[in-house]
């Protein structure tokens, strides 16, 4: 399973990505829309994490330019916080399902793990 | 005041409301006055014309019935003097052509008494009386020859007027009759009477020829006030005439006489030149003028009931109109107010979002960085004093998940916000609002008991009003008990169609005259801590929601709402629905 991180956050990104390293996930991580949108075309990634909220290529556009460069990578968001409208237009662009920050990283891999279907508690 | 109490319109007691936009009670008081103005003006107007024009037609009718009293009056009048004198000029005349030695001749006498009677008719008896005073001849039913008159009144008024009429009086035939004497001067002796007697029936058919219609009478009366004639109203011959005293001083005008209960009576009296008669004419104007009366009463009736109806109708009119107008006021302002506040609530969730979105990147920071610490220190076991930083990760660990939790709770209100419907738990919703008065309760050592069975439904409703409104119950409740009260919220379904909330507290009560008015926009028993719009919130909630609330209340007791919501929303469709297969999941 490989996965692309892409946040605003270097901190965040790159914390994550090296704990996913440690837990034998390969991850990288990009800190804008538009590195993240280079690194998917160069190469394939299962899932994508993706803040919704960047400077640069928003998320909105980010997830369209995923979803048109490898339909088959799942998206999750990941925010701080956006009105419900903004969410439901991303789920409705195609990201597969939303988490609210701070997350716990061992959920996480177990969601991905569960191809998106399983319950976190 | 009773009654008062039971017609004042529902705006009155509204004076000094903060929702008065219009002063009602002017607004109402105008109202009723030009609408009666207006509709009872002309009606008066109209009515003051007819009742005019009607009593001018009365006073003529009147003025005729008196002009035609006056006419009889006058004119049997004349008939009756002249019957008189009629009579005495025959008796003069028979003095005059006959000496006293003819008549004192019985046979003369009887042969000149056949003829007057012959003449004139009336005539009952003839006598002669001599200058000493004594019935010297007499022809008729009696024998009175030889009667000594000296003495008596009437023989000594003919000695000295020359003519004398008697009152009318029984006599022996117990039959009314007077009597008309007639002296005759002689200058060799003294002056003779001739005297006769006339029977009253001739009189009678004189006055009751005349036409009286319908109701009037016309009879004789003598100085005394007895009744010379009989009279159909005031009683037969030689009865009193109890009138009498009401005529004083109004000789040969028109009186108006009451007797008894019946309607006055029109009474015209006037002497009988020659006689000691008063000739008397009646007549109850009553019947004549009952057409008259009677339409007046109709119009008094009339008038006085369709003013009674047009008041009636015109006080229920003004007073709809002018509630109409209060409760379209209040319940613009209401929503004016509700909208102002559910901007306010959108600003603050706005707000809230905001913050938490800041607040929830740095923490998610933390929250990696400490985790990855741990991460680090579960691959080096020999690391130095390992358990001791593991333990402050921990604890850093559980504060990130407060601080999470707190932001989390704030966006789950703001993120409702926007009117969603979708299927809720009670139990989990109570308790995230329980979340947020807890600590207060917790605070102030007020228990709160929650009890829902398990089988009660889910509700589709928005998430975030139905917290607004346990929300808001709860703060009131909150308000209403000290501390170390209790507070006790159940939820109960009826027929799986409806779930009862109820919130019952053992406080300080609402008053009874309260009690109507808390669900009214700005009204507030908690003074200046209230903003009075809360409870008016959520009612408008709980019915734009289908379903209502009952309070019930007791001074120094407690009080318990309880809010019936329907399980199911009436169909109503929501756009932007999300992907089929997209999944929303909150960590």
């Amino acid at each position: 399973m490989k996965v692309l991180l892409i946040d605003d956050e270097k901190e965040l990104v790159t914390t994550l990505s090296e704990r996913m390293e440690i837990r034998d996930i390969d991850s990288e991580w990009a800190t804008s829309g538009e590195q993240g949108l280079k690194m998917i075309q160069d190469q394939a990634y299962d899932w994508v994490v993706l803040d919704l909220k960047m400077p640069g290529l928003s998320g909105y556009e980010a997830i369209q330019a995923i979803k048109a460069a490898r339909p088959e990578a799942r998206i999750i968001l990941l925010t701080g916080h956006s009105a419900p409208e903004d969410l439901d237009r991303a789920l409705d662009m195609g990201a597969d399902l939303y988490l609210v920050k701070p997350v716990d990283i061992d959920d996480l891999i177990a969601l991905m793990q569960g191809g998106g279907k399983q319950e976190l508690s | 005041m009773g009654i008062w109490r039971k017609i004042k319109p529902p705006f009155w007691d509204r004076r000094d409301s903060e929702l008065e936009l219009l002063n009602y009670r002017r607004l109402w008081r105008t109202t009723l006055l030009s609408a009666i103005a207006v509709t009872l003006a002309p009606l008066v107007f109209l009515a003051g014309i007819n009742f005019y024009q009607f009593e001018e037609q009365y006073q003529l009718q009147r003025n005729e019935i008196t002009s035609h009293v006056q006419r009889l009056l006058a004119v049997n009048k004349v008939q009756l003097a002249n019957f008189l004198e009629e009579r005495r000029a025959a008796l003069t005349y028979v003095n005059l052509a006959n000496t006293f030695d003819q008549l004192s001749d019985r046979r003369h006498l009887a042969t000149v008494f056949r003829r007057l009677r012959q003449s004139f008719g009336g005539f009952v008896d003839l006598g002669l009386i001599d200058g000493r005073g004594i019935q010297h001849a007499y022809i008729g039913p009696y024998n009175l020859e030889g009667r000594d008159y000296k003495n008596q009144d009437w023989y000594k008024e003919v000695q000295i007027r020359g003519i004398y009429i008697s009152d009318v009086f029984l006599g022996h035939r117990n039959f009314p009759h007077f009597v008309i004497a007639v002296r005759h001067e002689r200058a060799d002796d003294q002056p003779y009477v001739l005297r006769a007697t006339i029977d009253t029936g001739k009189l009678n058919s004189l006055l009751s020829a005349t036409d009286l219609h319908p109701i009037g009478d016309i009879f004789l009366i003598n100085q005394q006030g007895v009744l010379q004639t009989p009279s159909t109203l005031f009683g037969g011959v030689l009865t009193s005439f109890k009138s009498m005293a009401q005529l004083a001083g109004q000789m040969g005008k028109v009186a108006e006489v009451k007797q008894g209960n019946s309607p006055p009576f029109l009474v015209a009296t006037a002497k009988v030149e020659g006689s000691p008669f008063l000739l008397v004419v009646v007549k109850q104007p009553a019947a004549l003028l009952q057409k008259w009366d009677l339409l007046r009463i109709n119009i008094i009736v009339m008038v006085g009931v369709s003013v009674a109806a047009i008041l009636v109708v015109i006080w229920w009119g003004s007073a709809t109109l002018v509630n109409r107008i209060y409760e379209a006021d209040l319940r613009r302002v209401a929503m004016l107010h509700e909208v102002e506040y559910t901007n306010k609530l959108a600003s603050i969730g706005r707000l809230a979002a905001g913050v938490a979105h800041e607040i929830n990147n740095p923490v998610a920071i933390i929250n990696e960085k400490v985790g990855l610490m741990g991460d680090i220190l579960g691959m080096n076991p020999d690391f130095p004093r390992r358990d001791k930083f593991m333990d402050q990760i921990r604890v850093i660990k559980d504060s990130v998940r407060r601080v999470s939790e707190i932001t989390h709770r704030l966006l789950g209100f703001a993120r409702h916000l926007p009117v969603k419907s979708e299927q809720i738990h009670l139990e989990p919703l109570i308790k995230e609002v329980l979340g947020f008065l807890g600590r207060e309760a917790d605070y102030r050592n007020i228990s709160i008991n929650v009890d829902i069975p398990p089988d009660v439904p889910t509700l589709e409703a928005d998430k975030g009003q139905i917290q607004q409104v346990l929300l808001n119950i709860l703060n009131n409740a909150l308000a209403a008990v000290e501390d170390g009260d209790r507070i006790d919220i159940s939820v109960a379904s009826r027929d799986n169609e409806q779930v009862a909330i109820t919130v019952t507290d053992n406080g300080i009560g609402i008053a009874s005259q309260d009690l109507q008015n808390i669900f009214e926009p700005f009204f507030s028993t908690k003074g200046e801590k209230g903003t009075g719009l809360g409870l008016s919130i959520t009612y408008g909630i709980v019915q734009k929601l289908g379903g209502h609330i009952d309070v019930t209340s007791q001074p120094g007791q407690g009080t318990s709402f309880i809010v019936y919501l329907p399980v199911k929303q009436r169909p109503r469709r929501l756009e932007g629905a999300s992907g089929d297969d997209a999944v929303r999941m909150e960590v």
